[in-house]
């Protein structure tokens, strides 16, 4: 095993691996957060008592995801030392500040309020604990921000330059550092993309419960809740991709190239690839299934613009053209899937037959997982669009590794896929679990909340509102 | 008056870890204690007396690495490395202890099965973290700016005893907390347990202590040599003090003061650890001063913990102020 992989290899193959288990949670937990501040919102004002027991549905499911969220997301601030050891001397004096940034503001203040939101419904009131729930969302939008802002910069980075030991170092203002060019287009796409991935899994859930019961009165809020979601944002979204693209076209354009499939440049139009094969030792799509002139349309807004192909980038400098060709298809047509179910479901409200309409309900149970697909999807592409550089055309992903040997890499890889498998699977059971159960009229509080013994009796808080 | 950042940033930093140490030591000492507890109330009391903190207790570990990387960014892409099984084997155990919160709870079919992993997983990080500072104190080799090791290198009888005890006084720490925050049974055992571990970790203090000045000699000279020497004299006298009064107020006393006093026991032992260490990262190859970021990383950072540290200690005050008191055997089903 180890005479045929590279210690470079595994360690991709495991930075890969963890990154990905660790991406599909906070995808999960940054739009769930928001949701339920939303939910809980909605019952301060209204004292509607199905806002509160979807509240009181949703909180376990985030608890479980949360948890998860957290313990691979450890495993990663350290794994960029263990195993990228160059890259985090070279990089850290500007990477490291983001993260800890991330520590200090996101991360601090999730865990801080978590406890209360979880456990302290009857502890603090009905206004406090809103606080609470409104902090751990903020939490969860600002560790985006900071984690994704070091990510941008290694895609674009800005505002550096070199010292004499060889290190990256602030060249200026921080700003330039974290507006870097990809940052925004990057943040909105990514955040998006959680809101969207979030609605999907919400909407799969109350369709399921819905071709059970149509009358369940949790399930038909649910529903229509990521039903507007779903039918507003998608298009928002593909408007985003489309800016990030053009971005990318600008800063990585080697990257757009090997998403479009284009090995040869095109002098007066270049074709949209929608479909094929590709061939990168031979430079060719085949089967080929493309609209001519659309790519040139679509990346220069003119029919005749000419485009660049990979044939102008050093094949030393090319990313591995067939994953991110299609990671990129799986991502967009996942992306219009959601599009054409958004509108679907604006067909139905408007027909009044939204909670009646069991193919929309079918389809959107499908499309439930579709947004962590996509996600996925959407991160492959960005990041093995930007190989073979961990910080772009600066320094080589070869160069950055740890002078660790393959059989360490090795076993800390097996461990990782086993516990992960282990741990995540079983999560993942519970989660469908509770997402199998309908949401009743008494929804109750999360397990294992702790309670005062002595002191004074909890007030009534938001325990009187599923009754 | 000219301040040098860089001794700043080590002072967070020690901070941190202290922090760490302190906060996830007891629910971690929690988790090597859980299947000593009888399954049922007992074993549900000990957990919920850290269900709501153990999330923000794990973050000073994510402050301590992002921090190092931040500040100390050479040192960060050394000692990683080089400790590379043990800290891979501390994440796995993290993992799945961390799940294990909410899994017993979802299954309990299996409950049994998480309860084992969630001991352990918090044995396994408890070991591996005390492996880590053993094998931190004996010396790292570099080459350049990169670990020039193999990754075995870290396991010694040093580093092994320096887990172990690691795992005893983490043990004592969660002993004291459930003497503190629970009472009946839990409670009572908790003291059965808290004093055997007391006399476990002064056995294990004594016995790094003596060890540690044979390690290097340069710790020998900072141990033996004036004013090194003093220290050499008082601390094992506030050991011995702090360890006999705890011995006895784990028979009886105020709930809290067992946890207060091995808390000074850990103050005392990362002097002693901060002594032997100053002013290196990678004891006498790699100085903070080595290792430190450039001036605008760790100004621009120092804003922001500057801010950011005052309201996290807040707000993490508050969330224990809202759990304060004795916790319940059951919890709301």
């Amino acid at each position: 095993m180890t005479g045929t992989f590279t210690a470079l290899d595994l360690a991709r193959a495991q930075f890969a691996f963890t990154i990905s288990f660790h991406f599909i949670f906070p995808a999960f937990t940054i739009g769930l957060a928001s949701y339920l501040a939303v939910l809980e919102a909605l019952w301060l004002k209204t004292g509607k008592p199905v806002f509160n027991n979807l509240y009181r549905y949703w909180i376990k499911i985030f608890a479980i995801v949360f948890a998860m969220g957290v313990v691979s997301g450890i495993v990663m601030s350290y794994q960029f030392g263990t195993n990228w050891a160059v890259f985090s001397d070279k990089a850290g004096p500007i990477v490291g500040p983001l993260m800890a940034y991330e520590v200090l503001s996101a991360f601090f203040l999730e865990a801080g309020f978590l406890g209360v939101m979880l456990f302290g419904i009857n502890k603090v009131g009905p206004k406090l604990h809103f606080l609470a729930t409104c902090m751990v969302a903020l939490g969860t939008l600002l560790s985006a921000t900071w984690i994704l802002a070091a990510n941008s910069w290694m895609q674009t980075p800005a505002g550096w330059m070199m010292n004499d030991v060889g290190q990256f170092v602030p060249k200026g203002s921080w700003l330039w550092i974290i507006l870097n060019p990809s940052f925004p287009y990057r943040f909105v796409h990514t955040v998006i993309a959680a809101y969207l991935t979030t609605s999907l899994a919400v909407g799969g859930v109350g369709a399921w419960h819905l071709l059970r019961d149509a009358s369940n009165p949790g399930a038909r809020t649910m529903f229509s809740m990521a039903m507007w979601m779903a039918a507003i944002v998608a298009p928002i979204q593909i408007l985003a991709g489309d800016t990030q693209g053009l971005n990318t076209l600008e800063y990585q354009p080697a990257k757009v190239m090997a998403m479009e499939g284009h090995f040869s440049s095109y002098a007066a139009g270049a074709p949209l690839v929608l479909l094929g094969i590709p061939d990168e030792k031979n430079r060719r799509i085949d089967y080929s299934l493309e609209i001519p002139k659309l790519s040139s349309l679509i990346l220069e807004h003119d029919l005749n613009a000419p485009l660049a192909g990979l044939d102008t980038v050093p094949q030393s400098d090319w990313p591995p053209v067939s994953i991110v060709f299609w990671s990129f298809r799986v991502m967009v047509g996942l992306g219009l899937a959601i599009l054409a179910l958004g509108l679907f479901s604006l067909l139905a409200r408007m027909r009044g037959k939204l909670f009646e309409w069991p193919l929309l309900h079918r389809l959107t149970v499908m499309m439930g997982p579709a947004g962590f697909v996509a996600v996925i999807a959407g991160w492959v592409t960005t990041e093995v669009g930007r190989q073979p550089f961990t910080v772009y055309h600066l320094l080589r992903t070869a160069d950055s590794a740890s002078p660790i040997a393959s059989p360490a890499v090795t076993g800390s890889l097996i461990a990782f896929i086993v516990v992960y498998f282990a741990t995540f699977a079983s999560g993942a059971v519970y989660i469908l679990k509770l997402m199998a159960k309908p949401p009743s009229t008494h929804e109750t509080l999360p397990d294992a909340a702790p309670i005062r013994t002595a002191g004074i009796t909890p007030a009534s808080g938001m325990g009187a509102g599923g009754d | 008056m000219h301040v040098d950042l860089t001794i700043v940033w080590a002072g967070i930093i020690v901070f941190a870890v202290a922090m760490y140490v302190v906060m996830d030591g007891f629910d971690l000492g929690i988790g090597i204690l859980f299947t000593r507890f009888r399954v049922g109330a007992e074993r549900n009391m000990a957990m919920n007396a850290i269900a709501p903190v153990w999330d923000g207790n794990e973050t000073w570990l994510v402050l301590g690495g992002g921090g190092l990387m931040a500040a100390f960014p050479l040192a960060y892409a050394i000692i990683l490395p080089a400790l590379y099984a043990p800290i891979i084997a501390m994440l796995l155990g993290l993992v799945f202890r961390g799940v294990a919160f909410e899994f017993r709870w979802r299954d309990p079919n299996h409950r049994a099965r998480w309860d084992a992993g969630f001991c352990l997983g918090s044995i396994v990080a408890t070991f591996a973290q005390g492996v880590t500072l053993g094998a931190l104190l004996q010396g790292i080799r570099i080459s350049g700016r990169a670990y020039a090791g193999g990754y075995w290198d870290w396991i010694t009888p040093f580093s092994v005893l320096t887990g172990a005890s690691l795992v005893i006084g983490y043990a004592l720490l969660g002993a004291c907390w459930l003497i503190w925050k629970t009472s009946g049974p839990v409670h009572d055992e908790a003291r059965r347990f808290a004093r055997g571990l007391s006399l476990g970790l002064l056995a294990a203090i004594a016995a790094v202590s003596i060890y540690t000045p044979f390690l290097d000699a340069k710790y020998y000279r900072t141990w033996f040599t004036w004013p090194g020497v003093c220290a050499l004299v008082l601390m094992p006298l506030g050991v011995a003090a702090i360890g006999s009064l705890l011995y006895r107020r784990t028979v009886k006393g105020r709930d809290y003061l067992p946890f207060a006093l091995t808390l000074s026991l850990f103050g005392l032992s990362m002097l002693g650890l901060a002594i032997s260490m100053w002013p290196d990262l990678i004891p006498s190859r790699l100085s903070i001063w080595d290792a430190a970021a450039p001036k605008s990383s760790q100004i621009f950072m120092l804003v922001g913990a500057g801010i950011l540290m005052p309201l996290i200690l807040a707000y993490t005050s508050w969330a224990y102020w809202v759990f304060r008191g004795k916790t319940a055997e059951e919890g709301y089903h």
